[in-house]
């Protein structure tokens, strides 16, 4: 039905271009809200250093809010490229949240940005003020419809199997807006961003602290990043925890892969700290074990019992089982389309045709698939674990030490003991790439755990792709790489560059032209 | 609240309306960054023709995503088959696409002549090649493109990446090109003063002309050179959204029968001549914003001329007509179209507001002297 390596393609220049966009926008999330607190200190303060520093941090972010919008067009226009039929299947769900973000979201913050840059000298303090916020407004509610969309494929809710059109319609959209994955998942996402835009300027500060330059600017700076840092890092653990909270509900699967839990054990179950998954014999080899944590992180109790993966997949054999029933009935149908015997059919065991399309991998006569293929697709359901389990690891590890961070910084801030510290400074300065790697780790945990499915449940990754050539596919994929590493190396330097050069090169010339412009005007 | 047959239409009309808006904003963009290395010969006068498309590209930019956002949601088939069809044109819009941000934000934060030389070719390409290819893609549409669909939907596109590039995809390339490049010069007469101004009025004046030409020139191609599609059978205006269940016959010159069964549609084109001519009479003017606003206007004719031409037929199939896209065959569900419609009727008057004032924060000339004073802060 589809040729693999097409596929398999596909998959790989949407990883990297997904994974290359998310080192742009969780700067911009953080970033853009902390301008938003410098300049409304500007405001009511009315102290120029305030001015300064949300000019200066501006600069910065401008550069990155350039890519961040450059490389979502490539993300958007993507799953008409490379996912046609994905687009197909499920647009009439998965467009809307999109086409809301750009009526809603990515209009606003676009639009803004470029007043936010050239605007300061047009307009009152409190205009430029709110022209800030709705930058940041613009950035978080582009976030927000970009995980409503991307919950949807976690958790499918809101939609049925159309039979006429051959596709998926919606049937509730406000189960789609209010997807509690999405809510769980946009809190999670833009807290990872407010720790990175936290992270980004207490070690950017830091570094002039430690080569003892604008040590009032980058005092200022840290103050509102340790704050700011602080909170955000609590809520992206805890958060972070509802979103385990809801995958559990929603994702068994994912989360059963993610603790390499292949036995359901008795509650509340423990949390494997340590472990070498075997999938071959789907079971650990090895494992370090903290009786009770996983069962009260899943289920908020100590008596309901979270379902490991071999039970999981025999439920699954089911579903495949039931799929195959509904797949005959549409067969039938696409003949005759008022069979109302078919139609029952197919009402009562849609649930199940998205598993059914898992038996594509193996047969094309899908109502007379064999035991064993139903017993392989239902196997398939299971992700990759020994990946995900470390993965999902490393980016815990790192959401704790954030904490600690920001704690840290917090109290040298109140006590006033920044410049003795310079241990803690080098750390802030070297950690400054942690969250990027976090994020992006736990994009993997999220998307490749929810393999093999597009959307989970519904239409099977190797059904979504476009029907395009291997060399078309190698040419974008060979392009983009080249253009994307280009492009970050030239980013990374100029940032570098602005940040060595620091707010005092950047602000001479403009204090020096000041009254040129006072008497301009 | 209205019925599939009127949402179908209301939606087939805001698409229209998104596209044209996307060519009017980001097309002065394209227009503008297409003539900065010819337009703009030293460092300071480029330095000028970049900022007054500065403060505003981000923003347009809007429109491109809005556009693709509105045809994955409202028209899912036809996102599908027109991206993954055009999958080479799509990626070269892309990458030129990318190319422009680094013009905007890196270019002036060195001082190296190379590497300021180097962003401004780089914006040259930003703009022409994703003028030229949506002109180009236009013009494969009102073709037909050579796609079928299996019984899953699954669609087979039979085409390639050269075959796109035909001559009558070209002409209607260089329509595109040159009403773009029109139009960024209109926009430069009334960002800039001095020596750009000037050079901006002469290009401007022959742009239009060209544009009413080559406009022309496309017009006869549709009537003599090119065939047309037909609904001959089947297709109901409210029925499921499944493109088999109708039969489609091709005829030289069909693209022209809607002007004589919706006499109104005759508009379109009249816009698109009468707006390009009046922007050659008024870009002298002492009000260089009408020659803007006629520009504009012309725009708006030209874009919906190919797609009230084509009406019902958003893509039709060279390779297997039956199978072509139409308005009401090729959208989303009643319920989806609804939502948007009143997500739409939400937004889009909130979107026009806050344009219009950061348009009116950001109105007046860019001159020589504003960048030497903000050198460090401007692009």
């Amino acid at each position: 039905m589809m040729d693999i390596d097409v596929v398999s393609l596909a998959r790989l220049q949407f990883a990297a271009t997904a994974l290359y966009h998310f080192l742009f926008v969780p700067l911009t999330l953080g970033l853009s809200v902390i301008l938003g607190i410098m300049e409304t200190t500007y405001f009511i303060t009315k102290r120029p250093i305030w001015r300064d520093l949300t000019k200066f941090w501006g600069v910065l972010f401008g550069i990155n809010f350039a890519m961040g919008v450059a490389t979502g067009l490539t993300m958007e226009f993507q799953f008409g490229t490379n996912w046609a039929y994905y687009s197909h299947y499920v647009g009439d769900i998965f467009g809307a949240p999109l086409a809301i973000e750009g009526l809603m979201a990515f209009f606003l913050e676009a639009t803004f940005v470029g007043v936010f840059f050239f605007g300061w000298d047009r307009m009152s303090r409190g205009a430029h003020l709110f022209v800030t916020w709705m930058v940041a407004l613009g950035s978080n509610l582009s976030a927000l419809w970009i995980l409503i969309a991307n919950g949807w494929m976690q958790h499918p809710v809101g939609a049925t199997f159309n039979f006429e059109t051959m596709r998926m319609e919606v049937s509730n959209f406000y189960d789609v807006l209010f997807n509690p994955t999405a809510q769980a998942k946009f809190v999670h996402v833009i807290s990872a961003g407010y720790v990175t835009g936290s992270l980004f300027v207490l070690g950017v500060s830091a570094f002039y602290l430690l080569t003892r330059r604008n040590v009032d600017f980058a005092k200022r700076s840290i103050t509102v990043a340790a704050a700011f840092g602080l909170c955000a890092s609590l809520s992206v653990v805890v958060l972070g925890d509802e979103s385990g909270y809801t995958a559990e509900e929603n994702q068994r699967m994912k989360v059963a892969a993610v603790e390499g839990m292949w036995n359901t054990e008795p509650a509340p179950a423990g949390f494997n700290v340590v472990a070498i998954p075997d999938a071959q014999n789907h079971t650990n080899s090895f494992e370090v074990k903290i009786p009770w944590l996983l069962g009260l992180i899943a289920t908020r109790s100590v008596t309901e019992p979270v379902p490991g993966i071999n039970e999981l997949v025999a439920v699954n054999e089911q579903r495949v089982r039931d799929g195959i029933k509904a797949y005959a009935a549409l067969e039938v149908l696409r003949k005759d389309s008022t069979n109302p015997e078919a139609r029952a059919t197919l009402q009562q065991y849609q649930a199940g045709l998205g598993y059914a399309l898992l038996l594509s991998k193996y047969t094309k006569d899908i109502p007379n698939a064999t035991n064993e293929m139903i017993s392989k697709a239902a196997w398939d359901t299971v992700p990759d674990v020994l990946p995900l389990f470390w993965t999902f690891r490393f980016m815990v590890a790192l959401g704790i030490f954030f904490i600690g961070l920001f704690a840290v910084a917090f109290w040298l801030v109140v006590k006033k003991r920044l410049d003795g510290s310079r241990g803690f400074l080098r750390l802030a300065l070297f950690s400054i790439p942690l969250p990027w790697v976090s994020s992006e780790l736990g994009w993997f945990v999220a998307e490749y755990g929810r393999q093999p499915w597009c959307i989970d449940g519904i239409l099977p990754t190797r059904l979504g792709a476009s029907s395009l050539t291997t060399s078309d596919m190698w040419l974008s994929l060979g392009g983009f790489l080249i253009l994307y590493s280009t492009l970050l190396i030239v980013e990374l330097y100029l940032m570098v560059r602005t940040i060595r050069k620091g707010p005092e090169d950047y602000f001479k010339p403009h204090l020096a032209s000041t009254p040129a412009l006072a008497a301009a005007k | 609240m209205f019925d599939f047959e009127t949402l179908r239409l209301i939606w087939w009309f805001l698409l229209g309306f998104l596209l044209a808006g996307f060519a009017i904003f980001d097309g002065f963009d394209f227009g503008v960054a297409a003539l900065l290395p010819w337009i703009a010969r030293t460092d300071s006068e480029r330095r000028v023709v970049i900022n007054t498309i500065g403060p505003v590209w981000e923003g347009n930019q809007g429109w491109i995503i809005l556009g693709a956002g509105a045809i994955f949601a409202a028209f899912p088939p036809l996102y599908g088959a027109s991206f993954s069809g055009f999958y080479l044109a799509l990626i070269g819009l892309l990458f030129s696409m990318i190319l422009r941000p680094g013009g905007f934000k890196y270019r002036s934060k060195l001082q190296s002549p190379t590497w300021r030389s180097l962003w401004d070719h780089l914006l040259f390409v930003g703009g022409v090649v994703p003028a030229l290819l949506f002109g180009v893609a236009v013009g494969n549409v009102l073709e037909g493109a050579p796609f079928h669909f299996d019984e899953w939907h699954r669609l087979f596109y039979e085409g390639h990446f050269l075959s796109l590039l035909n001559p009558f995809a070209l002409l209607c390339g260089l329509v595109s090109v040159s009403m773009l490049v029109s139009h960024g010069a209109i926009y430069l007469v009334n960002k800039t003063d001095g020596v750009i101004n000037a050079r901006a009025k002469q290009i401007a004046s022959i742009g239009s002309l060209v544009t009413i030409v080559l406009f022309a020139l496309g017009g006869l191609w549709v009537a003599f050179g090119i065939q047309g599609y037909v609904v001959t059978g089947g297709g109901a205006w409210d029925g499921p959204s499944n493109p088999f269940t109708k039969t489609v016959a091709l005829h030289a010159g069909a693209w022209l029968t809607n002007y004589v069964t919706y006499p109104w549609m005759i508009l379109a084109p009249v816009l698109g001549f009468g707006g390009a001519v009046m922007t050659v009479r008024l870009v002298r003017s002492a009000r260089p914003m009408w020659a803007f606003i006629s520009s504009g206007s012309s725009i708006f004719g030209i874009v919906s001329t190919a797609g009230v031409s084509m009406f019902p037929f958003l893509m039709p199939s060279s390779s297997n007509p039956n199978q072509s896209l139409t308005v009401f065959d090729a959208s989303s569900s009643h319920d989806t179209l609804m939502i948007m419609l009143i997500s739409t009727a939400i937004f889009m008057p909130i979107i026009l507001l806050y344009t219009a004032w950061v348009f009116k924060v950001m109105r007046g000339t860019v001159s020589g002297q504003y960048i030497d004073e903000n050198s460090h802060s401007v692009y």
